[in-house]
């Protein structure tokens, strides 16, 4: 008997078919909207037209007076129970129905609980509110104005619009390194205000039992057990009676980690009438309210040796935040992990000065599919490495590879003083150039020119911070960032695996499955894998910023590692040999002298219930958690060519090839599938979706008229390639992918246009590059700024 | 008919109601309806029909894609009271009682589907090219599919498995002309 073969099994690096596909693909899937429960009423929510006013009367009489009306809610009854207001993530408080004023447009007002969602709609247009419109800010200079409105005089202590004036890094040896520098070379641009916008919105069922005074909530969260600690502390109700359960999600990117106004209304809702309540969010809602990314100022300034050798960075960051400080991210850094930005150049020092400003804008700051404004970071690294190249009259490439890492040069402390472990960065850009044929684009670019065609080449390289915690960095709200997997292997050697992370398309149901098929030799299709409901799957930290594989799937492994552990007790006991004398192959130990005699894990997983030795406590169960030593460092390097249209300012992506680095796969397929949708929400993010807003204050951007999302027509194709550089410290190896293309990806293509209109001496172009604004550039040879307001037409 | 049907407490003026029969997955359904129900919520919540997704309520997504007589069409703006006499396949027709459709392998097989939110749409509008087109090029399907956004996959993927659903589809249409 020989050992099994790994990908007949499903194990690790198999291309394995997705068993959650079973459901999805027959219409069968579990989500929100599709859960009812007996008696359950609908609740939709009334919100703000106006950005910034103050609110003199809610009267909701005619509202009540419509048949199938159970409850009104306003701000003023939740402040009874202490629920008008609740915290952020960030160490803020939101409103959860306004009481004193509106802060941004969207922001909810009321809320009617009714027999169907119809009669609750109609009952919201029958709330009148009387507004007194007051001033309105839509950016960080508006915000720091001398004579700008106080948006939050509802805090103590906040005499302005700053929340924070936050720095990191090394200001004298920067100072240094600037006067030794031959030249510098600066760069400014504006990362937009941006929304994940999953497929689908937010939603929630609470259903409180008073006969039990169990609490059970339906929610979309990709963070349950966050929630669960979040509504105990809100609603004071006991953590035990609470269970949350997070169904199929139709999508996350971040915008479903927070806390949202609805989920307290709907639970409150629930124990005043006793009754479930249902809420869905509609698009406009989700849009207008829900947690955003990005809206970033970004400036810096790069010192420059003659040869191309960086000497040192500075960077600056205005953030706005909208009205309540609502970033999810880890508490000891005010903008997230900006400070990761230039983690693959040797750079020997760097430092950051960030200030972050309330706007009457939609609050948020989610980490949309980006580990905690990583994706701004890497932008801008790479917006600006492409100036420096230019500045020095430097081949972008060469400029690159100059500064990398080297692969013999770790662990690297980078500028901002993270540790990066691994990688093989100068081989990652070989394969990509290769791939593009880069040499011979730039003599068909030279050609193209000639005959008036506009070719650009962008590069974008970067390795980011993947897989929060370490524990001793990193928390939320004070909960420590690791995560947990169970394992429970049944007598018949099938298993249940339940997790602390919780997919939301990533694919954990069969993945997870795979890394307990490579540790124990159990077919994948033998273990079942659940997550999303607190009551059975341990504590966990969520699903976001790339972490489910880096903390959770090592968790899965670890676990996996100690059901070995105990088996390989029950199988000594079996072969009547010593423990040491017990040797593992895939699905089996045998004895070390005598190959021939084994026993393989399913029936040491009978054993365990039926057969087991004197003195070892029955079973084949076990729980891990784990607090991983580093973040993983992924690389990747992206490269589009592009040929704009000189005429209409409208660029097309001719090649997009992508190179990652996630160190070993555990299913290609699911990696694959991840990069394609990163690159294209990157590709999104480059070319069309942003969220802005007018003078007033109105969102531009409230619905999928407005907010343009790229479908299969515009969408380009990829074509992707890996390089394999194990995590040292995973224990197999694997490091976070989800989101690197989403932020490495937009400044290849930003950096491909501006590479194309070159001669017009355009150093940027905000994000996205509408024909529009690329066709300004071209004419009026000047950059562009894409910053709020904008001018709407009437 | 309902057991059992609650009378309101309160007396309320009565709600104008329409009778509509639609054909829903070949099998014929009757309901009265609200004149503004759209077709999306009778599917979803009057027929359980939950495969039938609802994403942005403003036409743009497809997430709510059904066939309407065979064309693909977005049932969260249109009213039910409009496929009075009409047919209407989901998702949950798109296959057998135990086969899958060939899109529906397909969309497993190529990895055609992550969050799964938008698949059942998309699915149907594949369904509604091939009928129509049986041998499609990569353009034709991106162009077919261009009223469904999918936030997850990029794309690649879906006009992979709506390609090899043509092939199977054909090679399966040869079989039964052989």
């Amino acid at each position: 008997m020989t050992a099994l073969d790994e990908i007949k099994i499903g194990g690790m690096g198999a291309r394995r078919r997705r068993v959650e596909d079973n459901r999805f693909i027959r219409g069968r899937g579990n989500y929100i909207d599709d859960i009812v429960l007996p008696g359950m009423l609908h609740m939709e929510i009334l919100r703000s037209p106006l950005a910034h006013a103050r609110i003199n009367s809610i009267d909701t009489s005619k509202a009540w007076d419509i048949p199938g009306v159970r409850l009104v809610l306003t701000g003023e009854m939740m402040a009874t129970r202490n629920l008008a207001w609740m915290p952020t993530l960030s160490y803020d408080t939101q409103a959860v129905l306004a009481t004193d004023k509106v802060r941004f447009q969207g922001q909810e007002v009321a809320c009617v609980i009714a027999d169907d969602p119809y009669i609750a709609k109609d009952a919201c247009e029958a709330i009148v509110v009387d507004y007194e419109p007051l001033p309105v800010i839509v950016n960080p200079t508006q915000a720091t104005a001398d004579d700008a409105p106080l948006i939050r005089d509802d805090k103590e202590n906040q005499p302005d619009n700053v929340i924070y004036d936050w720095e990191v890094g090394d200001r004298a040896g920067t100072d240094q390194a600037f006067e030794r520098a031959d030249l510098v070379s600066t760069i400014q641009l504006h990362y937009p205000r941006s929304h994940p916008a999953p497929l689908e919105c937010c939603g929630s069922i609470a259903d409180f039992d008073r006969s039990t005074s169990k609490l059970t909530v339906y929610m979309t969260t990709q963070a349950p057990h966050i929630v669960r600690a979040a509504v105990a502390l809100i609603a004071e109700l006991p953590e035990h009676m609470i269970r949350i359960i997070s169904p199929d999600l139709g999508g996350g990117f971040g915008n479903k980690v927070p806390v949202y106004p609805g989920y307290v209304m709907s639970i409150l809702a629930s124990i005043l009438t006793e009754r479930p309540v249902k809420w869905i969010e509609d698009r406009t809602g989700n849009l207008i309210s829900t947690g955003f990314g990005r809206d970033v100022y970004l400036q810096g300034e790069m010192a420059l040796r003659r040869d191309g050798k960086i000497l040192g960075v500075r960077m600056h960051t205005d953030a706005d935040h909208g009205a309540f400080f609502g970033d999810a991210q880890p508490s000891k850094f005010k903008i997230g992990l900006m400070h990761s930005a230039f983690a693959c150049y040797d750079i020997p020092t760097a430092h950051l000065t960030a200030r972050g400003m309330y706007t009457n804008k939609a609050p948020g700051g989610v980490a949309y599919r980006c580990s905690f404004r990583v994706t701004e970071a890497m932008f801008f690294q790479e917006r600006m490495v492409q100036a420096a190249a230019d500045d020095l009259g430097m081949d972008q490439a060469e400029f690159r590879r100059l500064n990398f890492v080297r692969d013999d040069d770790f662990p690297h402390r980078t500028p901002f003083g993270f540790l990066t472990d691994s990688g093989q960065y100068g081989k990652c850009l070989d394969v990509g150039l290769k791939a593009v044929g880069y040499q011979d684009f730039l003599k068909q670019k030279e050609e193209a020119k000639k005959r008036g065609r506009l070719l650009g080449i962008g590069i974008s390289t970067m390795t980011e911070p993947l897989g929060a915690g370490n524990s001793r960095e990193y928390d939320i709200l004070g909960i420590k960032m690791f995560d947990s997997a169970e394992l429970r292997v049944h007598m018949t050697g099938k298993a249940i695996l339940r997790t602390g992370a919780k997919t939301q398309g990533q694919g954990h149901e069969t993945t997870w499955a795979q890394i307990v098929a490579h540790e124990l030799g159990l077919p994948a299709e033998d273990v079942l894998v659940e997550e999303g409901d607190t009551d059975t799957a341990p504590f966990g930290m969520g699903t976001y910023a790339s972490r489910s594989t880096p903390v959770a799937g090592a968790a899965v492994a670890m676990v996996s590692r100690k059901i070995r552990a105990k088996a390989r007790k029950l199988a000594a006991h079996l072969l009547e040999v010593s423990e040491e004398d017990v040797d593992w192959e895939l699905g089996r130990f045998y004895v070390r002298s005598a190959p021939d005699r084994g026993v393989t894990i399913q029936e040491c997983a009978m054993a365990a219930y039926s057969n087991m030795p004197d003195g070892l406590e029955p079973g084949l169960e076990g729980n891990a958690y784990y607090d991983p030593p580093n973040l993983t460092w992924p690389f990747a390097c992206y490269i589009a060519t592009v040929e704009v249209d000189p005429e209409t300012g409208v660029w097309d992506v001719l090649n997009m090839v992508a190179v990652d680095d996630c160190g070993v796969r555990i299913n290609p397929m699911v990696v694959e599938g991840q990069i394609m949708g990163g690159l294209t929400e990157a590709y999104a993010m480059a070319s069309m979706q942003f969220i802005t807003f007018d003078a007033e204050g109105n969102c531009v951007g409230s619905n999928f008229m407005d907010y343009l999302l790229p479908t299969a027509w515009e969408t380009p194709g990829y074509e992707l390639h890996e390089v394999v550089t194990p995590c040292p410290h995973h224990p197999i190896g694997a490091k976070g992918i989800g989101e690197c293309a989403t932020v490495g990806g937009p400044a290849a293509f930003v950096n491909a246009v501006l590479d194309a209109i070159k001669d017009t001496g355009v150093r940027n172009i905000d994000m996205p590059l509408l024909p529009d604004r690329v066709y300004e550039a071209i004419t009026e040879r000047h950059d562009v700024s894409g910053a709020p307001p904008v001018k709407v037409d009437d | 008919m309902a057991l059992f049907e609650e009378i309101a407490a309160e007396p309320s003026e009565p709600v104008p109601v329409r009778r509509v029969t639609i054909s829903v997955n070949g099998e014929r359904r009757t309901a009265d309806v609200e004149p503004r129900l759209l077709l999306a919520h009778l599917l979803r919540q009057g027929l359980r029909l939950t495969g039938t997704h609802i994403g942005c309520d403003t036409t743009n997504c497809g997430a709510c894609t059904v066939l309407f007589d065979g064309k693909p069409v977005k049932s969260c703006t249109m009213l039910a009271v409009q496929a009075d006499g009409h047919e209407i396949t989901t998702v949950e027709g798109l296959g057998g009682a135990s086969e899958l459709h060939p899109v529906q392998e397909a969309f497993k097989d190529e990895h055609g589907l992550q969050c799964g939110f938008c698949t059942p749409g998309m699915m149907l509008a594949a369904k509604a090219l091939l009928d129509e087109v049986p041998d499609p090029t990569e353009d034709e399907v991106r162009w077919a599919l261009s009223g469904n956004v999918c936030r997850c996959t990029g794309y690649q993927n879906i006009v992979k498995s709506v390609l090899s659903a043509a092939q199977k589809l054909q090679g399966q249409s040869a079989a039964d002309g052989s």
